[in-house]
């Protein structure tokens, strides 16, 4: 999701960096542009956010429905690892009413997931999101455009589904990974950590390997972590967390 | 008088031939060592990956033996932030890592040199590592503002011999010298190290304690008595000539090739096998730290030749 203003400061560090790898990219802004955007009938803003959030599903829906087995939303912000996102969904269903997402309690009875860090819906999920809007079960009730979003899944019987790695660490991260990372004595929440769902970590522990997001990640921050995530590899290292060696030893047992 | 004018002035001749031949002969053999091993070329870069793919097991297992690496970490307490933070991160990759520092600190253990002044002690430190080498054979001396990652300094070093002198790192010069800069990090071989005990016996060509009016930076002074004793700078690189050491840290460098190369920032910015980096604060040395051993994508594998096991009693790498 971005905007005319955003695309040479935000925008073009995604298309040089993640954007490619995803099967298909659109970046949603309220103009059409050769950048390309795609151009939605609303007006920038905070406050318009949740309607460019839910024209986007709308054109995606109309126009990409086939296209693709899952459907990502990030923020021009958001460093996204696409190869562990396809990890992460691979045991899932996307025929099911499913999204991924950093969970968040508050607002929702069911919880939501938090814009920044980036969400994804299966077909099922998107197909119920457009059938809520045009059967008058979901509104534009709110300018919250995770909250709006949140509540019209929970609406349309769309479940929350558990994104953390098999050792319990989070993939979508709200906030950039010095947030989470730096080790802390114990205290209480801090307020970065007050809507989560699940038990936050602080400290290494945080965060998975295989993380799929960070958000307010600006320009040097995306190509730095382009260059941590698909460059700087340190020679002959045995990484501690094998997944997949994991539940092969389960199996075993 | 004649005659002994002309005695004189043969004598002066003959003495003035004598005098060029000597220094051709002197210029001829200035670039060759007498040690038998040649260090013409100033910059040194890695085994290539395809003689690493040639190697058998037991060469494989013996180079992963012979590589291994004792760090020297520089500290004092007004550094103990970042003292405390090379302690928790970087540092537990070597085979062995000592703390040499100015003064005692209550909060972290280190050889306490008791001194001052910068030069005698890391002439100290140099020292008491040779003396505690054990079989160890590569020595790497950096501040705790730096961070290493080891396994590529192993792998730069990897097929060179350590029993010839090495003095490796990110290469300037002050005048005519070659200096390996200090805050980059300093890749020191067994053989040097026992040809600086030595020369530290000169007091005139590697006095312990310089002109008390003119200081003269460690890394000068360093290179100075390692050239006394016929070993030379070279710079680490990596095949593509990308120099493997850096001093700024890598937000800097990412933005400096942001304006000098933007459409293609990252690989034209640092190497992938980079050893150092500098002027980090302790959060983004966090960060690095979860970058350099963790964050990935699944599925992509290097095929490197050899293995590094990760340290013992470490929960972030």
């Amino acid at each position: 999701m971005t905007q005319p203003q955003h695309l040479k400061s935000r925008t073009q560090h995604i298309r040089a960096t993640w954007g490619r790898r995803c099967n298909i990219v659109l970046y949603m802004s309220s103009e059409a542009s050769d950048f390309p955007t795609v151009g939605l009938n609303v007006s920038e803003g905070r406050n318009q956010l949740y309607w460019k959030t839910i024209r986007a599903f709308q054109h995606i829906h109309m126009h990409h429905l086939d296209d693709a087995d899952w459907f990502l939303k990030a923020d021009d912000d958001t460093f996204v690892v696409l190869e562990n996102l396809r990890y992460g969904l691979s045991k899932h269903n996307t025929e099911e009413p499913l999204y991924f997402g950093r969970r968040f309690k508050p607002f929702v009875a069911q919880g939501y997931m938090s814009g920044g860090a980036g969400y994804v819906l299966s077909k099922e999920a998107l197909r119920r999101f457009v059938k809520g809007f045009a059967d008058g079960l979901c509104s534009h009730d709110t300018n919250i455009e995770d909250i709006g979003l949140g509540k019209c899944m929970e609406t349309m019987k769309v479940q929350l589904g558990d994104s953390r790695d098999v050792l319990g660490r989070q993939t979508f991260h709200p906030y950039p990974p010095h947030y989470y990372l730096t080790r802390q004595l114990p205290r209480p929440r801090p307020w970065y950590l007050l809507y989560e769902h699940y038990h936050p970590v602080e400290g290494p522990g945080c965060c998975s390997d295989l993380a799929i997001s960070f958000h307010y990640i600006d320009a040097v921050q995306m190509h730095t972590l382009e260059y941590y995530t698909y460059h700087l590899h340190p020679y002959g290292y045995k990484y501690r967390f094998n997944p997949d060696e994991r539940s092969d030893n389960r199996n075993n047992n | 008088m004649m005659y002994e004018g002309s005695s004189f002035m043969k004598g002066m001749i003959l003495g003035g031939i004598f005098c060029l031949v000597v220094s051709f002969f002197e210029t001829f053999n200035s670039g060759t060592h007498s040690e038998g091993h040649e260090h013409l070329h100033h910059h040194l870069k890695p085994v290539s990956k395809d003689e690493l793919e040639k190697l058998s097991e037991s060469q494989m297992s013996d180079w992963t033996l012979q590589v291994r690496v004792y760090c020297l970490i520089m500290v004092t307490p007004k550094l103990l932030v970042h003292w405390a933070t090379a302690n928790d991160t970087w540092s537990k990759h070597c085979d062995k890592s000592v703390f040499y520092t100015s003064e005692s600190s209550k909060v972290l253990e280190a050889v306490d040199l008791q001194e001052q002044d910068e030069w005698a002690r890391l002439r100290k430190a140099i020292r008491h590592a040779y003396e505690n080498a054990g079989d160890l054979r590569w020595f790497f001396v950096a501040r705790p503002t730096t961070f290493a990652i080891i396994e590529n300094l192993k792998y730069l070093v990897l097929d060179k011999d350590p029993s010839q002198p090495f003095y490796i790192g990110h290469t300037e010069k002050s005048g005519e010298l070659d200096y390996v800069e200090y805050d980059s990090g300093i890749v020191l071989s067994y053989e040097t190290m026992r040809r600086l005990i030595e020369i530290f016996k000169d007091v005139d060509r590697c006095p312990e304690r310089g002109n008390a009016l003119w200081k003269t930076p460690e890394e000068t002074q360093l290179a100075t008595c390692l050239k006394y004793s016929g070993v030379f700078a070279e710079n680490g690189e990596d095949a593509q000539g990308k120099g493997l050491f850096n001093k700024k840290s890598v937000s800097s460098l990412i933005s400096d090739s942001m304006g000098q190369n933007p459409a293609d920032v990252v690989e034209a910015c640092c190497s992938d096998m980079a050893i150092t980096f500098g002027g980090m604060s302790q959060s983004q040395i966090q960060v690095l730290m979860y970058g350099v051993y963790r964050l990935r994508p699944y599925g992509h594998d290097f095929h490197d030749s050899l293995t590094f096991l990760p340290p013992k009693d470490s929960d972030n790498d």
